[in-house]
C-alpha cells in the first residue's frame, strides 16, 4: 500500500485507518487558514471573534441553519467526487463551473420545453439532460488533452468563462421568461417536478440524498475496473501504456464522467432550489469544489467530511457578511489558503517518512 | 454600419485598441516565458495578476501616484512569487495543484482587501489613468503611428520589455542559465550553479511582471477596480507562451491575437452588429482554446518542464 501521507495519491476506499490519521492534518490546514483570516481581520481592525462567532451561528444556529448547510453542501459534494476523479487521473479538470451550468441549461431546457409529460418521467429525462450535457463539456476538454496535448487547466477554465456568458445569453434571450417583467431568469419549472424536502419548513430536498448515493457510488467506482484503470494512468501514463492501456481513451471516459457528475449537480440546484434558470447558478462552486476533493483528500468519505464543513463556512460567510459586515471573500482568502497549506505539508511528510 | 466596418479610421482604432488591450497579457507573457524556461510551471498567474491590480489601485489611490501604483503591483507581485517559489521549487509540490491555490487566493485577498479598504459605497472609487503620450514624430506616421506610437506609458515600458527579454534570455549568461536549468537542471548543479536560486529568480520576474500587467487594468485603462477584474488573462498568458513556443518576440505576437480578440469583440459591441454581446465576449475565450489546440501537439517543452529538481535523484 503506497504511503498515506501523499494527498493527490492516496488510496480510496478501502482505506480507513489512513482516513483518520489524514483527519487530523486536514483539521490543522484549516484552523492555521482560519487564524490567517483572524490576522487579516485585525490588521483591517475588525474583531476576528465576533466574524466567526457570526458564521458559526450562521452556519449551526438553528435547525433551519443546519439544513441551509447540507443544502449548500450538496453540490460541493456532487462538484468534489467530481473532480475527485479526475485528479485522481492527474488531470487537473478545473470546469466544474461550466460544468454545472451546462447541466442546469440542459435540464431545464427539457423541463420547460416538454411539459405535459408525466412529471417523474420528465425528472428523469431531465436528469439525463443535464447529466449528458455536463459530461459533454468535460469531455471537450479532455478529447483536446488525451488527442491535442492542450493543457487542461487552460482550456477548463476557458470553457468556464464561456458557459458564463451561454447562460447569460439564454437568460438574456432565447430563455428569458417572458413574464418576468425583463429579469435575466427563465420560467419557473412546474410545481410537480420540484423536488421534495427532507424537512418541512427548510430547503433540504431529495437532490442532498442523491449526493449522498454519489458517495456510495463513488466508493463502489474505485473497486471497479474502470476505477482501477484511472488510477493506473493517473500513478504513471507510461506504465499505463506498457500494460496496454490507452490513456488517451481513458482521460477522455475521465473527464466526460467527472463533468457528469457537475451536471448532476446542476440539476439539483434547478429541480431542488432554485426551480428556474438565474444567472448566478454556479457562481464560485469549481473552486471551492477543487478546495473540498482536496482538503477530503480526494477520498469518498473525506470528501463528505469536507463538502460539509466548507458549506458551513460559506453559509456561515454569508451570515458573517450580513451581520457583522466582514465580506465573504474572507472564506475564498481561507479556501487559497488551505490549497497551499495542503500541499506544503504533504511534501514535508514525504520527505519524513523516507 | 458596412461603411463603418470598413473605413479607414475603424480599422485603425481597432488596432490601436488591440496594442492597448494586449498590454496586461504581454506583461504576463514575458514574465512567464522565464518562468517556464526555468522549468516552473506558474498557473497562478490569474490570481498574481488580481493582487498586482488591487495594490497599484490602493497605491495610487493612497498616494495620488501612479507610479506609486506601479510599485506596489511590482512589489505584491514579488510576495506572491515568493509564495508560489517556495511551493514549487522548495516544497517541491505539484506545480498545478500549488498555481491554482495561488490563484484561489489572490482572488480571494484581492477582492477581501479591496472591501476591507473600501467598505461597500454607491460609487466605486476612482483613479486617474496614465495619459496618452504621443511619440513626437513618430505618432505622425499614417496608421503606424497612431497604432503603435500613441498610448500612455506603459504600453512603450511593455513594447521595450519584448526587446530587453529575449535579449537577457538570449545574449546573457543570466538568460543562458535560466534556459540550461529548465532542460538539464543537474548540469547546471554540476556546473556550481544554484537551481533553486535560478528557479526562484524566474518565478519572481514572472510574478512581478504579471501584477505590473494586472496593474495595468486600473491604472492605465480603466481607472476603477472590481472584482475578478483580470477575466482571466493570466490563464491566456500561459497559452500565449505555450504558442510563442517560450519565445519573448512571438509572445508579443500572441499577445497581439488575444489584444486583438478583445478588441473586435468590443468594437463589434459598439458598432451595434445584430449579435448578442454575450456571445461576443466569448471571443477571447474561444480564441484561446483554438490556439492552444492548434499549437500544443507541436510544442516542445522545456526538458524538465514542471519537475521539482533535487540533488542526487538519478
Amino acid at each position: 500500500m503506497t504511503s498515506t501521507a501523499r494527498t493527490v495519491e492516496t488510496r480510496p476506499g478501502i482505506n480507513w485507518q489512513g482516513l483518520w490519521k489524514n483527519f487530523y492534518r486536514a483539521a490543522l490546514s484549516l484552523v492555521i487558514s482560519l487564524l490567517v483570516g483572524a490576522l487579516l481581520l485585525l490588521a483591517s481592525g475588525r474583531n476576528p471573534l465576533s466574524a466567526y462567532q457570526s458564521l458559526f451561528y450562521g452556519a449551526f444556529g438553528s435547525v433551519d441553519r443546519f439544513a441551509e448547510t447540507l443544502v449548500k453542501a450538496t453540490p460541493l459534494l456532487l462538484i468534489a467526487i467530481s473532480v475527485s476523479i479526475s485528479f485522481r487521473c492527474q488531470v487537473w479538470n478545473i470546469g466544474a463551473e461550466g460544468q454545472v451550468i451546462l447541466g442546469a441549461i440542459a435540464s431545464t431546457w427539457v423541463a420547460l420545453t416538454f411539459q405535459g409529460l408525466p412529471p417523474f418521467l420528465l425528472l428523469a429525462l431531465a436528469f439525463i439532460a443535464g447529466t449528458l450535457a455536463g459530461a459533454a463539456w468535460g469531455l471537450i476538454a479532455g478529447l483536446l488533452k488525451a488527442y491535442a496535448q492542450a493543457n487542461e487547466v487552460i482550456t477548463t477554465s476557458m470553457l468556464n468563462y464561456i458557459a458564463v456568458y451561454l447562460l447569460a445569453f439564454l437568460v438574456h434571450g432565447p430563455m428569458m421568461d417572458p413574464q418576468g417583467f425583463n429579469f435575466p431568469q427563465s420560467p419557473l419549472i412546474e410545481k410537480a417536478l420540484e423536488l421534495p424536502r427532507l424537512v418541512a419548513g427548510t430547503r433540504l430536498n431529495v437532490a442532498f440524498v442523491v449526493a449522498l448515493v454519489m458517495v456510495g457510488a463513488a466508493l463502489l467506482f474505485w473497486r471497479s475496473t474502470l476505477g482501477q484503470r484511472t488510477e493506473i494512468v493517473g500513478a504513471s501514463r507510461r506504465v499505463a501504456g506498457q500494460v496496454g492501456l490507452s490513456v488517451a481513451a481513458t482521460i477522455a471516459v475521465v473527464t466526460a464522467l467527472s463533468g457528469a457528475l457537475a451536471g448532476i449537480a446542476g440539476w439539483g440546484e434547478i429541480f431542488g432550489l432554485h426551480f428556474r434558470l438565474i444567472e448566478e447558478i454556479a457562481r464560485g462552486m469549481g473552486s471551492l469544489g477543487v478546495v473540498v476533493a482536496l482538503l477530503g483528500e480526494l477520498h469518498p468519505v473525506g470528501m463528505l467530511v469536507s463538502a460539509f464543513l466548507f458549506a458551513s463556512l460559506v453559509v456561515g460567510g454569508n451570515a458573517m457578511e450580513r451581520n457583522a459586515g466582514v465580506p465573504f471573500a474572507l472564506v475564498d482568502v481561507i479556501q487559497g489558503c488551505i490549497i497551499l497549506l495542503i500541499l506544503a505539508r504533504a511534501s514535508f511528510f514525504k520527505k519524513d517518512s523516507s | 454600419m458596412n461603411t463603418d466596418l470598413i473605413s479607414l479610421g475603424f480599422i485603425v482604432g481597432l488596432l490601436s485598441a488591440t496594442v492597448r488591450l494586449a498590454v496586461p497579457i504581454l506583461f504576463a507573457a514575458l514574465g512567464e516565458t522565464f518562468t517556464e524556461r526555468s522549468g516552473i510551471l506558474n498557473l497562478g498567474l490569474e490570481g498574481v495578476m488580481l493582487v498586482g491590480a488591487l495594490s497599484g489601485f490602493v497605491a495610487a489611490y493612497l498616494t495620488g501616484s501612479l507610479w506609486a501604483g506601479v510599485l506596489a503591483a511590482l512589489l505584491s507581485g514579488i510576495l506572491m512569487g515568493l509564495l508560489m517559489g517556495f511551493m514549487s521549487v522548495t516544497a517541491k509540490v505539484n506545480q498545478v495543484v500549488a498555481g491554482l491555490g495561488i490563484t484561489i487566493l489572490g482572488s480571494g485577498l484581492s477582492t477581501l482587501l479591496f472591501r476591507l479598504f473600501f467598505g461597500l459605497r454607491s460609487t466605486p472609487p476612482t483613479i486617474d489613468t496614465f495619459p496618452s503620450l504621443p511619440i513626437p514624430l513618430l505618432s505622425r506616421i499614417p496608421v503606424l503611428g497612431e497604432v503603435f506610437f500613441n498610448h500612455n506609458i506603459l504600453v512603450y515600458l511593455a513594447l521595450a520589455l519584448v526587446g530587453v527579454a529575449w535579449l537577457v534570455l538570449y545574449r546573457t549568461r543570466f538568460g543562458l542559465a535560466v534556459r540550461a536549468v529548465g532542460e538539464r537542471p543537474d548540469a547546471v548543479d554540476t556546473r556550481g550553479l544554484s537551481v533553486s536560486r535560478l528557479r526562484y529568480v524566474a518565478v519572481l520576474i514572472g510574478c512581478g511582471l504579471a501584477a505590473i500587467g494586472g496593474a495595468y487594468l486600473p491604472l492605465a485603462n480603466l481607472g476603477i477596480f472590481w472584482t475578478q477584474m483580470t477575466a482571466g488573462r493570466g490563464f491566456i498568458a500561459v497559452a500565449v507562451v505555450v504558442f510563442a513556443r517560450w519565445d519573448p518576440l512571438r509572445a508579443f505576437w500572441g499577445s497581439l491575437v488575444f489584444g486583438g480578440a478583445i478588441a473586435l469583440q468590443l468594437a463589434l459591441q459598439t458598432l451595434r452588429v445584430p449579435i448578442p454581446s454575450e456571445l461576443l465576449l466569448m471571443l477571447p475565450y474561444i480564441a484561446t482554446i483554438l490556439v492552444l489546440v492548434s499549437v500544443s501537439r507541436r510544442a516542445e517543452f522545456p526538458g524538465a518542464f514542471a519537475m521539482p529538481y533535487t540533488r542526487g535523484e538519478k
